[in-house]
């Protein structure tokens, strides 16, 4: 075969790995080969120039064993992916995608009986959490091709929603919950009507500078927001009124005490993964359903052709509002969870960072397929808290994988797009 | 019998990109029940004439009002484009613009979705299922499955827009427009990189929309064989004005539309013009 | 009047570094169409640079100051001329023909990168700076107020002018300019007439690179202190400023680099410094909704 008659062209390759070997040197001799020291009495500089060769070697080993490895391994990577379709094509057919929905529902449900500890139902929680926002965004960025890069602050509006009314007002988490979602929804509104007129990239750094407003005016209105310090004692969630706690506050029950079962705190944590889950799996079952409704369908041909839509009869700007608002909502939910479930929130957990990990599952998933965003989100939000002891090099890895995984699959991992009605031969669906 | 009102009136239209004049206090009507065509060499003002009455762009000046067959008569240089084809002018365009992602059955929904999402109401209807939303949806599906008989697409219904041939594009972008509801159905060259056949089928197919659905229809051509055979009016544009009317037979033996597309006088004059295509 | 007149300095001054950085992200939007969005963190690494740079020449017993700063000037571009070309090369030069969500993820990914990577290599702390040019003019002295321009600012704003000048000189008449110009408007066709277009892309993105090191190294000194985190706020007002004054042009970003921080400068010394970013993305809101492309951009006839 072609491995054994042709040979590598070793001067090219060496000559290419020497070139990447020598910028890596360019880039470490600045930052890596000197190290500032900042103390008390002013500024040091350390001197470490052998990181510098470790660097240019790492990256020149690296190169080389790349374009070898790609030179002998070219024909048997080819043959192992399909040549159209993407990775996952055989995942189209509808009765497929659906069994695997079921199955993943399944697999969810039985997560917390299945032998996972009470630290793998945390995480478990927390992935679905970015699994809401995700399904939800995708139906502003995904659906309605508008770019959101300020997501995180209808995220922050449920989640102060929820803290400020049950805090000052002693609502319980069921009443606010819709409250908050409707706050969110307004504020999308309130957001989206002036500026949803811009062509897409405006659009983006308009609500980028959105999202920074919001986080401003958390940090700096402290009688309400409690400035930097955030809030604490935020109510827990009750289980139809029953509370998750080991002692019952005054007229009310306790969940252990009710089912004369003795207090454990993973019935919390199992409580608060199911309801996540509950929210997320309504947040899909709407946008699976709202798909198929003339506003589904006005939203991703908006995505396709503006103008069209115009000569059609089509309202823009209404249809782009419903989008932003309905995608708001779903975030105003996921924020008023995230505030139960962490009993305590500051305006560190809704920096852009957010905004752009969730528009990064999105991306990432497939740009409307609700399989893709969960496995983007497992990948971008799963893998990285298992490697929370490794702190800043996990960021670097995080950022590099987003660079990597785009160049790899730039349209996503699933890029299948199954049409919402059939009229052929076949029948109606 | 007295004529009908003409289903489009224009008057002193002008408008100016710039220093460019393109359309310079142009005045003509589209009869009720007709097939209007407006010709003209490239850079006469035809498009942009287009993009003025569906409300794409404003004018400057003039006056553009559509009958409705109700007895309605609509402004249309005070109409946001979207009011405009709700109101029932309908339009193609010369560069084809479908939702090439989505199906050929999904255009043709989207295309009536004004109906449709009344029939939802607030997308509550549509959400719950509710009997009369689902009945509104049945309907709108055999209207689109008339629409693909007719155009000759029954058999792609569930390929994807983008993926149709040129032809069929062009087809469904009819299709498209027809599932709108339109009292004038505006096609911006129909006929364009059709193959003579094709071409053929088109003539049939506008003729039919014009004589069993009643349809105005007012379409820009280049390819005089649809012209001259399907038109039952033409209005020649060149350099932005009007200069000819009139019956196919009319226009065919009129001096200056001979020379507006012959270039014999004004051969210079005509290439910039041409250059400066809008 | 006075205090008026101070805060317009400072204005000036500071607009001039969000010019200088805007500069990089209207070359890279009007060549591409993308958001450079890692561009506020190759500023980051410029001031880091410079820090570097100043501290070298300190231990080589280098002491003169014009002579440093000139050096220092040198060391800075270059070397953040070569993170601006390798972010190019690695994260958006595969991804030229992707849809148009991609660069984006991809340059997110890249600020993620860049500002971590500067965390474990230089640390979390602040880093401090001591001053090194002193001394200043007094313009103007109501009495109860003196009006001062330092050395510094005057030394700022006369090298973003220098800049500017060079810089519209060189788009305007060298055979680099004319490729910028002919790939901004047609890459293909670009490439069909002889323009190296990759070439083209990678010295756009060094030059932007540069200026941003150039804004690194005056905000190091300007202020005194940088970190890690400084980037993200500053490039954002950067784009901010690009796109108030029209992106793609390069006049617009140096006007509305100096709207941005002049704003800023009124907004913090009249009313409050809480919410000076909230007045700069209000504004830049309004210019959107009324002009929507900018102020010195060229309202574009939409193709139907």
């Amino acid at each position: 075969m072609a491995l054994h008659t042709t040979r590598p062209d070793v001067p090219a390759l060496l000559r290419d790995a020497g070139l990447a070997g020598f910028v890596a040197a360019l880039l470490a001799f600045p930052l890596l080969g000197f190290e500032l020291n900042a103390s008390a009495q002013g500024i040091t500089l350390n001197y470490r120039l052998l990181w510098i060769v470790y660097a240019a070697a790492i990256v020149f080993a690296g190169r080389l064993g790349i374009s070898l490895a790609l030179f002998y391994l070219a024909p048997q990577i080819a043959s192992l992916i399909p040549k159209s379709g993407g990775l996952f094509a055989r995942l189209s057919p509808h009765a497929t995608r659906y069994s695997v929905g079921v199955i993943m529902i399944v697999l969810a449900l039985a997560l917390p009986w299945a032998g996972a500890d009470r630290n793998l139902v945390d995480k478990a929680t927390l992935i679905l959490i970015y699994i809401m926002l995700g399904w939800g965004l995708n139906i502003v960025v995904g659906l309605a091709g508008l770019l959101d890069l300020g997501y995180v602050a209808f995220y922050a509006v449920g989640a102060y929603s929820y803290a400020i009314l049950s805090t000052t007002f002693g609502l319980s988490f069921w009443i606010c919950l819709p409250l908050a979602g409707l706050l969110a929804g307004a504020f999308g509104i309130a957001l989206g009507f002036p500026v949803l007129r811009l062509r897409g990239d405006y659009l983006a750094i308009v609500t980028l500078g959105f999202g920074e407003i919001i986080r401003e005016i958390i940090i700096n209105w402290q009688v309400v927001t409690g400035g930097p310090n955030g809030i604490g004692g935020i109510a827990r969630p009750s289980f139809f009124g029953l509370e998750m706690l080991p002692v019952a506050t005054e007229g009310h029950t306790t969940f252990s005490d009710f089912f004369n079962i003795p207090f454990s705190p993973d019935q919390r944590v199992i409580f608060l993964y199911y309801l996540i889950l509950m929210l997320a799996l309504a947040t899909n079952f709407f946008t699976l359903r709202i798909r198929q409704l003339p506003i589904g369908r006005a939203w991703e041909a908006l995505r396709e052709d503006e103008i069209a839509c115009r000569s059609l009869g089509l309202n823009p700007t209404m249809v782009k509002l419903s989008a932003f608002a309905i995608g708001a909502t779903f975030a105003g939910f996921a924020g008023s969870f995230f505030a139960a479930r962490q009993n305590f929130i500051s305006p560190e957990s809704f920096t852009f960072i957010e905004s752009a990990i969730i528009l990064a599952i999105v991306v990432l998933g497939g740009m409307g397929s609700q399989i893709g965003i969960v496995l983007a989100a497992i990948l971008l939000v799963g893998l990285p808290e298992w490697f929370r002891d490794l702190a800043e090099f996990r960021m670097v890895a995080f950022g590099a994988a987003m660079v990597l995984i785009m160049i790899w699959r730039p349209q996503g991992l699933l890029s299948h797009r199954e049409p919402t009605l059939r009229l052929g031969s076949g029948g109606s669906p | 019998m007295t004529t009908p009102k003409p289903v489009l009136t224009v008057e002193h239209l002008t408008i100016r990109f710039g220093g460019l004049l393109a359309i310079d206090d142009l005045s003509f009507e589209a009869r009720t029940g007709d097939i209007t065509a407006l010709i003209g060499p490239n850079g006469a003002g035809k498009t942009t004439a287009f993009n003025c009455i569906t409300g794409f762009y404003k004018p400057d000046t003039g006056r553009m009002s559509f009958h409705h067959p109700s007895g309605e008569t609509h402004l249309l240089e005070r109409m946001d484009g979207f009011r405009i084809a709700r109101a029932g002018v309908v339009r193609s365009f010369q560069n084809i613009r479908l939702f090439p992602a989505m199906s050929v059955a999904e255009n043709l929904m989207v295309a009536q979705h004004v109906a449709l999402q009344r029939a939802s109401i607030f997308s509550i209807a549509g959400f719950l299922r509710l009997p009369s939303y689902l009945k509104a949806e049945r309907e709108a599906h055999d209207k689109a499955r008339y629409w693909l008989a007719q155009t000759g697409l029954e058999n792609d219904a569930d390929t994807l827009a983008g993926s149709l041939p040129y032809g069929s594009q062009r087809r469904l972008e009819i299709a498209r427009a027809m599932c709108a509801d339109p009292s004038l159905l505006c096609l911006d060259e129909p006929a364009a990189g059709l193959n003579p056949s094709e071409s053929l089928a088109l003539n049939a197919l506008l003729k039919k929309i014009r004589d069993e659905h009643k349809i105005s229809i007012l379409l820009i051509e280049h390819d005089m064989s649809v012209v001259m055979q399907i038109s039952d009016r033409i209005h020649v544009l060149e350099q932005g004005r009007l200069i000819a009317s009139g019956t196919p037979d009319e226009i065919r033996a009129n001096p200056d539309v001979i020379r507006a597309y012959l270039g014999v006088e004004d051969h210079d004059e005509l290439a910039m013009v041409s250059g400066g295509q809008v | 009047m006075a205090y008026f007149l101070q805060q317009l300095i400072n204005g000036i001054t500071l607009g001039a570094t969000y010019g200088l950085i805007a500069i990089g992200y209207t070359m890279v939007y009007g060549i591409i169409g993308m958001i450079n969005f890692a561009h506020g963190d190759i500023y980051m690494i410029g001031a880091f640079i410079s820090l570097v740079g100043f501290m070298l020449l300190a231990a080589f017993g280098i002491t003169s100051v014009p002579l440093a700063f000139f050096l220092v000037l040198v060391f800075a571009m270059f070397f953040t001329g070569v993170y601006g070309w390798t972010v190019e090369r690695i994260a958006y030069r595969p991804l030229r023909r992707a849809p148009r969500l991609a660069p984006l993820i991809s340059a997110i990914g890249v600020s993620i990168v860049l500002q971590n990577f500067v965390q474990l290599s230089q640390g979390a702390r602040v880093k401090p700076l001591q001053p090194m040019v002193h001394g200043s003019f007094q313009v103007y002295n109501d009495g109860a107020f003196q009006v001062t321009i330092s050395y510094l600012q005057i030394m700022i704003i006369a090298l973003t002018m220098a800049l500017m000048v060079a810089f519209t000189l060189v788009i305007r008449y060298t055979s680099l300019g004319r490729a910028q110009r002919a790939a901004a408007q047609d890459m293909t066709m670009a490439s069909l007439l002889g323009v190296n277009v990759d070439r083209t892309i990678s010295i756009t993105f060094v030059i932007g690179a540069m200026l941003a090191a150039v804004a690194g190294l005056m905000v190091t000194l300007y202020y005194g202190v940088i970190d890690f985190y400084i980037g993200f706020i500053v490039g954002i007002k950067a784009f901010t400023a690009a796109v108030l004054g029209g992106i793609g042009s390069l006049p617009g970003a140096m006007l509305g680099g100096m709207l941005i921080g002049l704003i800023e400068a009124f907004w913090s010394g009249y009313f409050s410094i809480e919410y000076k970013d909230v007045a700069a993305f209000s504004i830049l809101v309004f210019v959107l909704i009324f002009r929507p492309t900018g102020l010195l951009g060229r309202p574009e006839i939409e193709k139907v």
